[in-house]
């Protein structure tokens, strides 16, 4: 793999540019691996990733029906983030943020992990009280994060209008420092890269349409457009689309698909230095580097594999935008998007074994699957190396849904997640 | 935008209405005699179909009346819309086969 | 040699001179124009610096396509980003800037990065800013990106929006649409036409066209077009709208219209229209009649000011009078551009070359063509551009690889036409690749849509030129500053679908969407990689087709009209008494009663005092209610219920919990039985119309059998609440048709009567540990009842009570308040309800509560705290134990300081807390530490003799 540096790009410069390698490999499957990864997302090239460098497992196909990262690596709002509620969820996020923070420099890729903060901004006193439950909660798990001023926040975003008689006045907010935006394509590129270059097969427009099993009922192998595949395990990270694919593994899953819309604006010079999330009308954006200001809010809530939104949640997020940070009134939308959340329940993730042994299972990121990537790649990971749930993982396991023991960030704090 | 034939008011934009989820759902009873793997898929797991999904739907800011939708849920087309009491139109019923 | 505007022709008002300026500097154009034509017409050619190398850019384009003429306009609050200059209709003392440049397009400082292109290409930041760490260079890569700046004033315009209905909905009115729209109007359809132009007429209006066999040129298209709208306004409902820009095709035939209703006057647009409307159109049947896009050739230094579409160069000349120079050479691969030639000689400039791609050109253009005197070099390409910075000469390269010099100031361009596709794309259709007309057009429709015209198919004949080899960077974004060799590269390093060129590249991704770029690119990509460009694949479009504010989408959903507040039957009296007004679950009530001079807490602790020695009035009206009635309403409730409901007497009320299925409790609150089968259910204000709601759905869909009606009732009465020691002398004051004393109406039943003799029901029912009364009656009545109490009750200290105070009384009692002392996680027997479970009847949420995690011992349960050492009990602190030393064990869910109790009074949520009773909690707030001691919940009368009383 050569290099990524200032010297080789100055060299490649003087030299045409000739000289870059392929950022991944495309071969041909191979009749057998010893790990089978379905989906070329982020979770799964991650996985790929960390099975061959931490776990020293090469022989690894990733199986992507379209192209890598084309989910909803490349469909979202590239917030990266730990401020959670439950001391399950702030350590199994900041793992992540911890990841990320050492990530380009891991992957030898850019994926301009930028801590601007990520700041939520609130609007009543029952949102102010909530607002020092979460941060208390947080300082104890570990989770760097304080409370702002009305005058604070403006200070962050003084595009915002935080006046007293605003339809939603600011009291306050809080804000975690590490937080920050991530180049989310990067992210997979990146991945897709070092796990090339260890060894790991990247295997693009290969579909899964079935599974292969043993007497016993394990899995032993995939079916595909490209051929049968054997495989001593499987594991799956391809969120909207897990119940199609549970499905042919022959179980359910408490996952529902929904299209989440974002937007983005015309490149603008810079005008707000952080994330914002308001409490009250589940608005957040963030400026991009190239400029955009990149928006998102709630779920179309019905049943979506679309990959696009409808008008009454554009409008509703667009109108959040057009209230509460008047001055963008003639800033221009350029684009809007869609990604296939998958959604349970209690919104946190499902990660470990599923009811067919052998394959295991990374899904239900819901709305906040980016910022999860390398987590969720690692603890995939380990679980099919070690044949154990990571301690962190442990708590997400399928069979949460039976007990009752969720994990409902949202439930617990009063906001969606 | 979506455009939902409400059986008793007529063609009417989406933001008058609200989806409920799957439609068709048998609740465990009694509730002494359900297990808890049972009464767990009866709170969480929902049909996701990539294709034709029998959903509820509310005429919220209308009539109020709830009324079922079979919906393609990759083209958003609207197959069929009957009444809570109806059961599912033949057509719909071998589209989902 | 020069651009300049002709002496005669176009469809400028030569009789309206406008002033307007340009980076600083005075110029002026015609009504008529666009800014863009009136630059060129100023020979202004250089109207531009691109996003990354800041590379001088001239007019490309003359529409919606133009890459490179963004625009700064207005000033102040009225100030816009990005327009392109094609767009904005000129007006007096317009002012504009390009964007990302300073201090003007000519002379850019951030040119000096030029000389770094050859590093700076596709993705190069990828590949460095690692170390030490990207933090460094970012700010800088920020600053660096971005275009134009949004204002830093509030938007004060106005934004509606509109909803419309048809039969037919066309887009686009050249020939084809307004063709189409005539013959639908004819045909008795409701049509409505949209153009994004200021005139209707499309490509009419400066191309000849054949329309229904005849040859339309100049005068016979302006007749045609306006018989054409003639026929439309005979036509009776016709809508046209001009300025208007089909954005969006959303699902089942919603089409979404951007109007600029004044953005074309300026600072002279009359008050009472909104700038803009955002249509939602709903049609049974939208045509699309929009059109082509010209695409450019790629060749080394095609993005030099003075490179031009050829339709652009035409357009400039017909519609505006403006030629875009002296010298021209045309570069082509089709023969559409030959009229490009013609015209431009027609209009007095000179006509150096017409350089043809193609090694045979179709003979009668090629006649023609040498009939007028054009040097036609067949087989031959531009290679190469010079000019500082607009172009001079250029160098072309014939089949047998001898060049060539010619000098010119104009080069019209041109690769073919891609049909205007993306509202097709967007309403879920499919493209095809059409390997002889070699352009993408639309596949089967997949909605009730039929595309028309060039926007279905472009029919010139057209021979594959994709990219020309030779020194110098070949554009193909040239917003983007994407060039051919960037392609190449994302080719190599294995970014080969069109969507990882796409993000890898950043084509197309820039405010003109590609659209001059995509179909260039993704046609490049497939030579590179071998494959036809169906299988290198087209990005689905998105909306929308153009930029569109943000203002425009929101509409007039802005303050209150963006989640409308609302307000109680006593709102004035209130605002008129000292009341702050804050937002409590959407409804605007008095946190407290400032009196002059008075620190908020204090007013809730004097609020709260009155109600413990005299007695204090609270307006109550948000809190839900529904009557619920019927055969089966008593079973209902029970079921609805968490605690049974049908064993209670008529005229008695009994406090509920309502769960969801997942066992949570999701609201309280008291019911009443009016009669045998009628019921008053009172809900939270939170939950007023989510239960009714909810109820409505187990009854319609889980429960159909039931013979139930549920009617909300909850904004039709008011509740004033009287409560205190002195509640009940006063309402005997007020005056009360049936008898009050403690045995004869006893807490937890009611009675209907009449109080001061207006009709009401009074509850007995108490939230503050005193003797209460909840008087409901009709908002209409609410004001005089509420004046007489404050009128009678003067005297014996009776205030007014906000809902700080209420809180603090509650707290006090250890009365539970629904998300505040419980969330989504909080089941029956967190709060002491465990008796719940004895109930053998089935209820809503009954079989979680048996749940293994419901079952569980160190679930959160409510416990009472209080200080310990005099700390404050603020809510959200969290606390643990001893033997613990991270993490939370449990959270103050509601604490107030007391003046009755002389200290704070607090509730908590605390892990196994029933079993923990006396013990010392450690509390944490930020850096210090506080303690506090697990008590019993209430800390107020706990015998409730004064609740009785």
């Amino acid at each position: 793999m050569k290099r990524y540096n200032a010297w080789n790009l100055l060299w490649q410069g003087l030299t045409g540019h000739r000289g870059w390698e392929p950022a991944w490999r495309s071969p041909a499957p191979k009749p057998r691996y010893d790990v089978i990864i379905i989906g070329g997302g982020g979770h799964g090239l991650a996985c790929a990733y960390y099975l061959a460098k931490v776990h020293g497992i090469t022989n690894v196909a990733v199986l992507e029906r379209g192209w890598l990262g084309g989910g909803n690596t490349g469909r979202n709002t590239t917030i990266v983030r730990s401020n959670y509620y439950y001391p399950q969820s702030a350590a199994l996020y900041d793992f992540s943020l911890r990841l990320f923070e050492g990530l380009s420099k891991e992957l030898n890729y850019n994926v301009m992990f930028s801590q601007r903060g990520v700041m939520n901004v609130l609007h009543t006193r029952h949102d102010m009280e909530a607002g020092q439950r979460w941060v208390g909660a947080m300082n104890l798990n570990g989770i760097d994060a304080f409370m702002l001023t009305t005058e604070q926040v403006k200070q962050r975003i003084p595009l915002l209008n935080t006046a007293k008689d605003a339809r939603y006045p600011v009291l306050g907010g809080f804000v975690q420092p590490r937080g920050g935006t991530a180049r989310h394509d990067a992210v997979a590129w990146g991945y897709a890269r070092a796990a090339s270059a260890l060894g790991v097969d990247v295997l693009q427009n290969c579909e899964v349409t079935g599974f292969k099993r043993s007497t016993e009922g394990r899995v032993i192998g995939v079916e595909t457009n490209l051929g049968t595949i054997g495989a001593d395990k499987v594991g799956m990270a391809v969120a909207g689309h897990s119940t199609v694919i549970a499905k042919l593994a022959g179980f359910r899953l408490p996952v529902s698909s929904y299209a989440l819309q974002a937007f983005v604006s015309e490149p603008l010079k810079p005008v707000m230095d952080t994330v914002m999330t308001s409490f009250a009308t589940g608005m957040y954006f963030s400026q991009s580097d190239k400029g955009g200001l990149v928006i998102g809010g709630g779920l179309d809530h019905y049943l979506s594999y679309a990959q696009r939104g409808n008008t009454p949640l554009l409008r509703h997020v667009i109108g959040a935008v057009a209230d509460q940070l008047p001055s963008l009134g003639r800033v221009h939308l350029l684009r809007h998007w869609a990604g296939i959340v998958d959604v349970v329940h209690d919104s946190s993730p499902i990660l470990g074994e599923t009811p067919m042994p052998g394959l295991y299972i990374n899904c239900g990121w819901g709305t906040g699957g980016f910022k999860g990537i390398p987590v969720g790649g690692w603890m995939l990971a380990h679980h099919i190396a070690t044949g154990r749930a990571h301690d962190i993982a442990a708590p997400f396991a399928l069979s949460r849904f039976s007990s009752g023991a969720l994990i409902d960030e949202a439930a617990a704090s009063g906001i969606a997640h | 935008m979506l455009l939902l034939h409400c059986p008793w008011c007529g063609p009417r934009d989406e933001p008058e209405f609200v989806c409920g989820g799957q439609s068709h759902m048998v609740r465990p009873e009694p509730w002494h005699a359900v297990d808890e793997a049972t009464w767990g898929h009866y709170l969480f797991t929902r049909d996701n179909p990539k294709g034709v999904h029998l959903e509820r739907w509310h005429h919220a800011h209308g009539c109020r009346q709830w009324f079922n939708v079979a919906r393609h849920t990759v083209t958003h087309e609207i197959l069929a819309i009957y009444r809570m009491d109806e059961p599912v139109p033949n057509a719909v019923a071998g589209a989902r086969a | 040699m020069s651009a300049g505007r002709l002496y005669s022709g176009g469809r400028i008002d030569r009789e309206q001179p406008l002033a307007f300026s340009f980076d600083g500097r005075d110029y002026i154009g015609y009504a008529g124009d666009t800014l863009a034509s009136a630059l060129l017409a100023n020979d202004v050619r250089v109207v531009g610096r691109s996003f990354k190398y800041h590379r001088p850019r001239g007019l490309l384009a003359a529409g919606v396509e133009e890459p490179n003429a963004l625009m700064q306009v207005g000033e102040g609050a009225a100030s816009e980003a990005n327009l392109r200059a094609t767009e904005v209709e000129l007006y007096a003392g317009l002012t504009a800037r390009a964007v990302n440049c300073w201090p003007s397009a000519r002379f850019d400082v951030g040119a000096v990065l030029r000389p770094l292109e050859r590093f700076l290409t596709a993705g190069f930041y990828y590949k460095t800013f690692m170390w030490p760490d990207w933090h460094l260079f970012e700010r800088y890569i920020r600053k660096a990106a971005g275009l134009g700046r949004p204002s830093t004033e509030a938007d004060t315009s106005r934004y509606e929006t509109r909803y419309a209905h048809c039969d037919v909905l066309i887009v686009g009115s050249g020939p084809a649409g307004l063709a189409a729209a005539v013959a639908a109007a004819a045909d008795g359809q409701r049509v409505i036409l949209c153009e994004q132009d200021p005139q209707l007429g499309g490509r009419l209006r400066w191309d000849p066209c054949v329309v229904n066999g005849q040859s339309l040129d100049g005068a016979t298209a302006a007749a045609w077009i306006d018989a054409q709208v003639a026929a439309l306004a005979a036509a009776g409902d016709a809508i046209v709208a001009t300025r208007t820009t089909a954005v969006g095709y959303f699902d089942h035939n919603a089409v979404t219209l951007v109007e600029r209703v004044t953005d074309h006057l300026g600072p002279q647009a009359p008050a009472h229209l909104p700038r803009q409307r955002l249509w939602q159109v709903r049609a049974g049947k939208v045509v699309l009649a929009s059109g082509a896009i010209e695409r450019p050739l790629v060749f080394p230094g095609n993005d030099r000011p003075g490179v031009m579409l050829a339709t652009a160069v035409r357009r400039y000349l017909h519609e505006f009078a403006v030629r875009a120079g002296e010298r021209l050479v045309v570069f082509t691969n089709n023969d559409d551009a030959y009229a490009t030639a013609h015209a431009f000689q027609a209009a007095g400039g000179a006509v150096v070359a017409v350089i043809d791609s193609r090694a045979a050109p179709t003979a009668t253009v090629l006649q023609a063509a040498r009939a007028a005197g054009f040097a036609v070099v067949t087989g031959a390409v531009v290679c190469g551009t010079s000019g500082r910075p607009v172009l001079s000469s250029l160098r072309v390269r014939d089949a047998a690889g001898n060049t060539t010099f010619f000098n010119c100031d104009v080069l019209a361009m041109s690769g073919g036409h891609s049909p205007t596709v993306h509202l097709f794309s967007q309403s879920g259709g499919r493209l095809v690749w059409d390997d002889t007309r070699l352009q993408f057009r639309p596949g089967d429709s997949v909605q009730a849509e039929v595309s028309i015209g060039d926007a279905a198919s472009v029919d010139t004949p057209v021979a594959a030129l994709w990219n020309v080899e030779g020194r110098g960077k070949a554009f193909v974004d040239f917003q983007h500053d994407v060039s051919a060799t960037d392609i190449a590269l994302a080719a190599r390093e294995s970014f080969r679908s069109v969507e990882h060129l796409k993000r890898y590249t950043t084509l197309g991704m820039a405010p003109d969407q590609g659209k001059t770029s995509n179909v260039n690119a993704l046609v490049r990509m497939g030579e590179l990689t071998g494959r036809m460009p169906g299988d290198v694949g087209t990005t689905r479009y998105r909306f929308p087709f153009t930029p569109v504010s943000v203002g425009a989408i929101g509409g007039r959903q802005r303050g209150e009209l963006f989640r409308p507040l609302r307000r109680m039957p006593l709102h004035d009296w209130h605002a008129t008494h000292g009341a702050v007004l804050e937002e409590y679950g959407g409804w605007m009530r008095p946190a407290y009663y400032l009196q002059p001079g008075e620190h908020p807490h204090a007013a809730e602790q004097r609020e709260a005092l009155a109600v413990r020695t005299a007695a204090g009035l609270f307006d109550g009206s948000p809190l839900g209610k529904i009557e619920v009635s019927g055969p089966d309403a008593a079973v209902f409730l029970d079921r609805f219920y968490a605690n049974t409901v049908s064993t209670l007497a008529i005229g008695r009320l009994r406090y509920g919990l309502m769960l969801n299925e997942l066992g949570v409790i999701i609201d309280d609150g008291v019911v009443a039985r009016l009669a045998d089968d009628r019921f008053l259910v009172a809900t939270t204000t939170g939950g007023a119309a989510r239960i009714a709601g909810l109820m409505e759905e187990w009854l319609q869909c889980e429960w159909t059998t039931f013979r139930v009606l549920v009617a909300p009732l909850t904004t039709s009465i008011a509740v004033i609440t009287l409560t205190g020691p002195k509640a009940r002398s006063l309402l005997q004051t007020v005056g009360v048709d049936f008898p009050v004393g403690a045995t004869e109406f006893p807490h937890m039943s009611f009675r209907e009567g009449h109080v001061g003799g207006i009709p009401a029901l009074v509850c007995r029912v108490s939230f503050t540990g005193e003797v209460s009364y909840e008087i409901n009656v009709a908002n209409s009545a609410v004001r005089g009842l509420w004046e007489r109490f404050m009128a009678v009750g003067a005297a014996d200290g009776l205030m007014p009570v906000g809902i700080e105070a209420w809180m603090l009384l509650r707290t006090e009692k250890g009365y539970l308040h629904i998300g505040a002392d419980t969330d989504g996680t909080t089941a029956p027997q967190d709060i002491g309800w465990g008796h719940v479970l004895k109930r053998e009847v089935d209820f809503i949420g009954r079989r979680s509560l048996t749940r293994t995690a419901n079952l569980a011992t160190d679930r959160y349960q409510l416990v009472g705290l209080e200080p310990v050492d005099g700390a404050e009990l603020r809510p959200g602190r969290h606390l643990r134990g001893d033997a613990v030393t991270s993490g939370s064990e449990g959270y103050i869910t509601s604490g107030i300081y007391s003046a009755a109790l002389g200290r704070w009074v607090g509730m908590a949520m605390v892990r196994g807390g029933y079993a923990r009773s006396g013990e010392v909690l450690n509390g944490v707030s930020g850096s210090s530490t506080f303690k506090a001691r697990i008590a019993p919940l209430c800390s107020y009368d706990p015998a409730g003799d004064r609740l009785r009383g």
